[in-house]
């Protein structure tokens, strides 16, 4: 079976609910057969429209939405065959565990033993085998969380979105429910549109994460890429943490570009600085800053720590670097014995081609 | 800490329940006294009114206390034949007495009520028995009316010994005991009780029926606008609570008679003739339209409050997982509205099926409920006793129609806000 690249495309898609404001602005977006993909991004900034639109709930204010090469616009969501999980879970409270998972199997007229198996299944599938007849308000909140998930996939949809439905559940609850829901993704093999506001979740879960703000998608690719090579600062900023100095670019040269700050000057990698002249913010991720490196490195500074912080694996240092107090460092917790005291001075260095020169904030 | 007894002991050796009673013991008793005001007033405005309404409704106590002698001479007597001459003088004893105490025409009256045309066959008794001789007074009181050789008449008294009655409840559907003691309906043409029982009762269903039907969407519309919206649309339908029951029936009347704007429009719009404008009040019609508007909010409020605390998600999740709107809204969200729908329906029947102010000025004669019959003998003919037996039916349908709720859907189920 091959997969389709688009198999759910946004094309030119616009959204606004007051003829004043577009939520959603020019989004394109393909998701390929059988994908897991995020829609990451700060409270406002058009995800879940994005989510509702492709559920039926809201339509599109320009542009048009396929699924599986077919419009889906005038399409209402009962006939979309999507799959959804809700925030809050949304199971219909006067029914039983049994009765929630059978709903979208009798309203599609299948016969009472295909039923019985097919809800069977799906409760064993996220472990709730002998739930079947509780009634929801007699769950845990995780338990409530997989039902949803089991009633979301029990009629086989091509595609099943999710609003961010571990919101509601505590840290530890959540981080399993993570492994499992990505379970039963690769499992199952069905295409996954998920929606978060959690960059750690969004990393755990997705095959690729879409970053939104502001209506737009700043940058559309795997985790691992998200958080090496962020495309902007939002991204940067966003996505995991980030040391960031404010300059102006004074050199560009074979991939390289010098930029002077305040204090000082660094060698960056131009992302998305053409020019000398141009202001850009350069960024840094804390773990790629080294104390006292072995290696040579094309960036060495000298920084005063003025605060430590133990974090049992690691240790957090924050440092006053060029100029800049709230530089972060993590050093893992090893037998070196490195010199980290409040007031020390300490050399620290970094490659040019992990200092990233965005556009300015 | 178990002592040998196998009781819990607290440190200071005192059991352990004890020692509770005595910490709780003060706030047991603050609790009372603050109930208590509330207690008060139910007992004297609730409980003692009930009481009391129940005592009138079954107490016959009057006829007995006026012919003491003559119910004990009856006590030997099988009402087969007439009465023996000690009967005939016991009576007249005692009527002797009334009549100079003038309280005869209150007997006179009673028992006129149990045998009609007793009345004058008293009257004549009174004028006449002021001559009459010692001695002998079976015949002198035959002499008097040919009546009194009617062993009917002496029946009708007799039936009257007991200090309590329940025929004020068989009047109340239209059943009498007769002259044999037989429990058995009234001639068809008096039968007008049972004629507004079921009136009530079909005026309450549909009633409720309307107010159900207009509320449902109101309501719906309340819990889902935003909230300026919903607030300005909330005043509307709680606007009629602000204003007087008179005045609002009264302004149906405006609206509603014949001359009236109502059809004023139907005029205007051509649906019907000017010479044949339908009659909508001083009938069924107008108690219908008023008495549905009047109880709309009991309606809207209880099954607002329920609407509101479902989320709009369900519906959603309903069309996501393939449900038409219909099917959507029958199979998720109408099932979570039940306990509104039995609050509101509840509550207005048990209102509609009391209800007095409305039928009265609109209601005509064809559109009086039992409440107007119940005020009727309060003011006019003043059967005190047979108005209270009428209310505590109406009160023991009321409970009735509580209790097979609850047998059906549940009191539990029950959500008023």
């Amino acid at each position: 079976m091959s997969k389709k690249a688009d198999f759910v495309k946004f094309d030119k898609v616009d959204k606004s609910y007051d003829g004043k404001v577009l939520v959603v602005k020019d989004l394109n977006l393909d998701i390929e057969e059988g994908e897991f993909v995020t829609m990451l991004g700060p409270s406002g900034s058009g995800k879940t429209t994005c989510l509702m639109m492709l559920a039926g709930f809201e339509t599109p204010t320009n542009g048009e939405i396929f699924l599986d090469n077919n419009p889906i616009s005038n399409i209402p969501p009962h006939k979309r065959g999507i799959g959804m999980v809700f925030q809050n879970y949304a199971l219909f409270p006067h029914m039983t565990v049994f009765e929630n998972l059978a709903f979208p199997l009798k309203v599609r007229k299948m016969s009472q033993e295909d039923i019985e198996k097919k809800v069977d299944k799906a409760l064993s599938m996220v472990s709730l085998g002998g739930f079947a007849n509780r009634m929801p308000g007699q769950l845990s909140g995780g338990q409530q969380q997989r039902v949803a998930v089991a009633r979301a996939l029990v009629f086989d949809p091509a595609v099943v979105l999710m609003d961010e439905p571990l919101g509601a559940l505590d840290k530890n609850l959540r981080e399993s429910m993570q492994y499992e829901i990505k379970h039963i993704h690769e499992s199952i093999g069905v295409t996954v549109v998920y929606v978060t506001h959690d960059q750690g979740e969004a990393l755990t879960m997705s095959n690729r994460i879409a970053v939104f703000n502001d209506g737009k998608v700043q940058q559309l690719s795997s985790p691992d890429k998200l958080y090496e090579e962020p495309v902007n600062s939002f991204v940067a900023e966003f996505i995991g943490e980030n040391n960031t100095f404010g300059g102006e670019v004074s050199e560009i040269s074979n991939g390289t570009c010098k930029v002077k700050l305040e204090k000082g000057e660094i060698i960056a990698n131009p992302i998305s600085v053409k020019s000398v002249g141009e202001k850009t913010t350069v960024s840094i991720r804390p773990e790629r800053a080294l104390i006292n490196p072995k290696d040579k490195m094309d960036n060495n500074q000298k920084g005063k720590i003025e605060e430590v912080i133990y974090h049992g694996d690691h240790t957090r240092v924050r440092l006053n670097l060029l100029g800049n107090s709230e530089f972060i460092l993590k050093v893992p917790n090893s037998s070196q014995n490195l010199d980290i005291k409040l007031g020390n001075e300490i050399n620290i260095g970094w490659n040019s081609h992990d200092a990233r020169a965005l556009d300015p904030k | 800490m178990s002592s040998e007894t196998g009781k819990i002991l607290t440190t200071d050796g005192i059991p352990l329940e004890e020692s509770l009673k005595q910490a709780e013991k003060k706030n047991k008793i603050k609790a009372f006294l603050l109930v208590a005001p509330l207690l008060l007033f139910l007992i004297i405005t609730y409980m003692i009114p009930i009481g009391d309404m129940f005592s009138r409704s079954i107490d016959d106590k009057m006829v007995t206390n006026m012919l003491p002698k003559t119910y004990k001479a009856m006590e030997n007597w099988d009402g087969k034949e007439l009465p023996s001459e000690e009967v005939f003088e016991a009576f007249y004893l005692d009527y002797k007495i009334l009549v100079k105490n003038k309280t005869a025409g209150k007997l006179q009256t009673q028992l006129n009520y149990e045998k009609n045309g007793f009345k004058s066959v008293l009257k004549k008794l009174a004028r006449k028995q002021k001559k009459f001789e010692e001695g002998n007074y079976k015949e002198q009181i035959m002499k008097v009316h040919k009546r009194w050789r009617n062993v009917e008449y002496w029946r009708a008294i007799k039936r009257r010994a007991p200090s309590y009655t329940y025929s004020k409840y068989l009047k109340g559907i239209d059943m009498y005991s007769n002259e044999d003691g037989k429990i058995v309906q009234v001639s068809e043409d008096r039968r007008i009780h049972r004629i507004l029982w079921i009136r009530t009762v079909e005026v309450a269903f549909f009633v409720t029926l309307f107010c159900f039907l207009m509320a449902y969407p109101i309501a719906h519309l309340l819990a889902t606008l935003p909230m300026k919206y919903s607030n300005l649309l909330m005043i509307c339908v709680l606007l009629p609570f602000w204003t007087s029951l008179l005045v609002r029936t009264a302004s149906w009347m405006i609206l509603l008679q014949q001359q009236g704007i109502v059809n004023d429009f139907f005029v205007w719009t051509g649906l019907v003739a000017d010479d044949n404008r339908p009659e909508m009040m001083y009938n069924k019609t107008g108690t219908y339209v008023a008495m549905t508007q009047i109880l709309l909010p009991f309606m809207v409020l209880p099954l607002y409050s329920v609407m509101k605390t479902i989320s709009p998600s369900l519906m959603r999740a309903g069309k996501s997982l393939g449900a038409t709107p219909t099917v959507a809204f029958f199979k998720v969200y109408f099932p979570l509205t039940i306990p509104g729908i039995g609050a509101g329906c509840l509550l207005v029947f048990i209102l509609a099926i009391g209800y007095y102010i409305t039928p009265a000025l609109v209601g005509g004669a064809s559109g009086t409920l039992i409440s107007n019959q119940i005020a009727y003998h309060m003011k006019s003919t003043l059967d005190w006793s047979f108005a209270s037996a009428m209310g505590l039916m109406l009160l023991t349908g009321v409970l009735a129609i509580y209790w097979i709720y609850n047998k059906l859907v549940g009191v539990d189920n029950i959500k008023l806000g």
